[in-house]
């Protein structure tokens, strides 16, 4: 909420206080303190009341994780139900392979193309094109917007098709689905597909028409990455400074810490900031892009990789490209399984996962025992591994526009939160923007 | 889209007198977020829904807000902490209806877990923070999650983790109309048989809460060959003990009943009730 600027409160300083960052998915708060011509401090607060899944997830039977663990975000609830059945699966040993395999990532490429559009339209959209809201764009640009719900809407038919709904599925279990889609569903997607396709194209040409900001911070990406394929369900966690992990090794690489100002825990990867989400799967596994969303990013002014964290919203709409092309690839090809699902039977272990969730990477561990009962869970969301890199962006925005009025310095500032399309429900949330000025 | 913008329309008479467009405003607690999502999932819907009433308070979707008082709020999420527990209190005063969204605000939601988590089957919130946290004390939270209607009046509770987005839409053009919402209160079952799916009950054996659960959702889980597991919270007055003893039937044991009793409704009523006898009788 934009509260309007209080008087300065003593000569030379000001100070602004906004009650909670919009369009983002979930509360969470922000302080920036600046004294004179100096950044003196900021700090990206989450305090969304901690809801403590880890806490309740023990003594659970090991089929519930993907159900219970999809309740942590209503926005992106694929990627728990999928990082959660592959950690379980491993600590099972048990591969879900073939076709089985391919519909799991059509029903994320669902997830992809829904939460995407949803960030690209509704909530990032509006601050390059000085809008509150899709719904106040929509009044000026009702076309483009009706195009970006339409683009949304394919999403959720895919997920709804797979999964019976679009937030929480249903049809998920260990080893694979309940039931598979029938082939008539399936098809039907085709033509909505195709669609959607052209609009994710037509997206891409008109984000990549937006002012940007010109900079390019040296931040560390992490992200997934799979040999044959641009890595969504599986692969080794690799960045873009040469590590290359496997999922089982990540948490000796990466660190969390607990922050008193916040209720989600800050990561590191080899005790440096990294960020994870769309830049850095686009510059670690660029080369696995469809040829279409390939050239999509060329027309659009992309290199291979990009650093500018405010494109983060062109190459959002290049990678809704490549989910619809790989969403019609996986249709095509399609040919039902024998079953819907492999048996997954317990035996005492721990398995790790990660997949890619629209936001980035999501760490799922289980310790299980004989009987199936989970002993120990750890969930890492990729909002708490970006998190200290959101707080450098804000810092550089703050430390380049000293001079701004101090509402267009709030609103660069809020933009650069945004611009990592932040899920809070997931990293436990409340974003409170306050710029303190002296 | 066409039932809610002509009730909205057909009824926002008042509005119309006094030159203003009802208002709305949604509101996030201790949740997911996939409740107020479900709103912006209504895409055929979105826009016109949107020329129809004012917007006047959602975060979520816009960085626009207008001071209240609001004609209707929707509320997501559950109250898990006492600066929550005053908001909640001030949110009522400032709207004409209020209706909760969802199962964390109409019953506390996979959160309402700790209420059950004490060595004494009491509230406790200790063992899942320390499970969490490094520094579980620094954490500013209650050991309850209680739902809204525990702590102000609600007009109108909307079932679902999450909710169904005909069902909302249904709700939002009676509430605006003033008219009761036309919400069903019988068992999944009545639903489940008229979609003309199997009962995977009957036909396969497999446990299913849809006898005690309250339809809503299309009967989603046994149209996708899968037991119901109640995520729209009990219907009025199910038979839970009879239920509990046909899934002993099928081979349930006590932890597993306890288990599908405790999930995303566990402090509503029937549910919580069944599950503290199953408790008590056990040990």
């Amino acid at each position: 909420m934009n509260a309007p600027v209080p008087e300065a409160p003593a000569a030379g300083t000001r100070r602004i206080d906004v009650e909670a960052l919009a369009r983002v998915e979930g509360e969470g708060a922000l302080h920036v303190r600046i004294d004179g011509h100096t950044l003196e401090h900021v700090a990206l607060r989450i305090y969304e009341p901690p809801r403590l899944f880890e806490g309740f997830l023990r003594g659970r039977h090991y089929t519930e994780p993907p159900d219970i663990t999809a309740r942590i975000c209503g926005i992106c609830p694929v990627a728990y139900q999928m990082s959660s059945c592959h950690a379980l699966e491993a600590a099972c040993g048990v591969t879900v392979d073939g076709q089985l395999r391919e519909l799991r990532r059509l029903l994320y490429c669902g997830e992809w193309i829904e939460s995407h559009a949803l960030h690209v339209y509704m909530l990032h959209a509006p601050d390059f094109l000085g809008y509150p809201s899709g719904i106040h764009l929509a009044q000026d640009h009702r076309a483009t917007v009706e195009m970006g719900l339409r683009l949304k809407k394919v999403g959720n038919d895919v997920m709804v098709v797979l999964g019976g709904r679009e937030i929480h599925p249903v049809n998920v279990r260990l080893g694979g689905f309940y039931r598979l889609p029938r082939l008539a569903e399936l098809r039907a997607l085709r033509e909505p597909l195709l669609r959607a396709r052209d609009d994710a194209l037509a997206t891409v040409k008109w984000v990549a028409g937006f002012e940007f900001p010109d900079v390019e911070p040296d931040r560390i990406f992490l992200a997934l990455s799979h040999p044959d394929e641009y890595a969504i369900n599986e692969g080794t966690v690799r960045t873009d400074r040469g590590l290359d992990i496997p999922v089982s090794a990540f948490e000796e690489h990466v660190r969390e810490e607990h922050v008193a100002r916040s209720t989600a825990l800050h990561a590191t990867v080899d005790g440096e900031p990294y960020m994870v989400g769309p830049l850095a799967r686009y510059a670690i596994n660029f080369a696995q892009l469809s040829p279409l969303a390939q050239e999509a990013a060329r027309d659009a002014g992309l290199g291979p990789v990009e650093r500018n964290p405010f494109k983060s919203i062109v190459v959002r709409a290049v990678e809704i490209v490549y989910a619809c092309d790989e969403a019609l690839r996986i249709i095509d090809q399609y040919e039902p399984p024998e079953r819907a699902y492999l048996e997954v039977p317990p035996r005492a272990g721990r398995g790790h996962a990660c997949t890619e969730a629209p936001r980035g990477t999501l760490y799922h561990r289980y310790t299980i025992n004989d009987e199936g009962i989970v002993l120990d869970a750890r969930i890492v969301p990729p909002t708490a591994q970006s998190q200290s890199v959101i707080e450098e962006d804000v810092r550089d925005v703050v430390r380049g526009h000293l001079d701004l009025a101090t509402d267009q310095l709030q609103h660069l500032c809020e933009q650069a939160v945004r611009n990592h399309d932040p899920c809070i429900s997931c990293s436990a949330h409340f974003l409170k923007l306050e710029v303190e000025r002296r | 889209m066409a039932p809610l913008v002509s009730a909205v329309s057909r009824t926002a008479d008042p509005f119309v007198r006094t030159g203003k467009r009802p208002t709305l405003a949604v509101w996030k607690f201790a949740s997911c977020d996939g409740c107020q999502l479900t709103l912006l999932d209504c895409e055929d819907e979105l826009l016109a829904v949107a020329g129809q009433i004012d917007i006047a308070y959602f975060l979520e979707a816009s960085s626009a807000t207008v001071e209240g008082p609001y004609d209707v709020s929707l509320v997501e999420g559950s109250i898990t902490t006492a600066h929550d527990a005053k908001r909640i209190r001030e949110i009522r005063e400032m709207s004409g209806k209020l209706v909760t969204i969802g199962a964390c605000a109409t019953a506390g939601g996979i959160q309402a877990l700790r209420n059950f988590a004490g060595p004494d089957g009491g509230p406790d919130v200790t063992a899942y923070a320390a499970a969490v946290y490094a520094h579980p004390e620094i954490l500013d939270t209650l050991p309850t999650s209680t739902p809204i209607s525990e702590h102000v009046f609600v007009d109108f509770e909307l079932r679902g983790c999450p909710i169904d987005k005909h069902q909302l839409l249904e709700v939002v053009s009676a509430t605006l109309a003033g008219r009761k919402p036309q919400i069903p209160n019988y068992s999944l079952c009545l639903e489940c048989k008229r979609s003309g799916a199997v009962c995977v009950m009957v036909a396969h054996g497999q446990p299913c809460l849809g006898p005690a659960t309250q339809a809503g959702c299309g009967a989603l889980c046994p149209n996708f060959s899968r037991g119901c597991y109640g995520c729209f919270g009990p219907h009025e007055g199910p038979n839970m003990p009879a239920l509990g003893d046909r899934f002993a039937e099928l081979g349930v044991d006590a932890d597993g009943w306890l288990r599908a009793l405790r999930t995303y409704n566990a402090y509503a009523g029937p549910f919580r009730k069944e599950a503290d006898h199953v408790e008590r009788t056990r040990s």
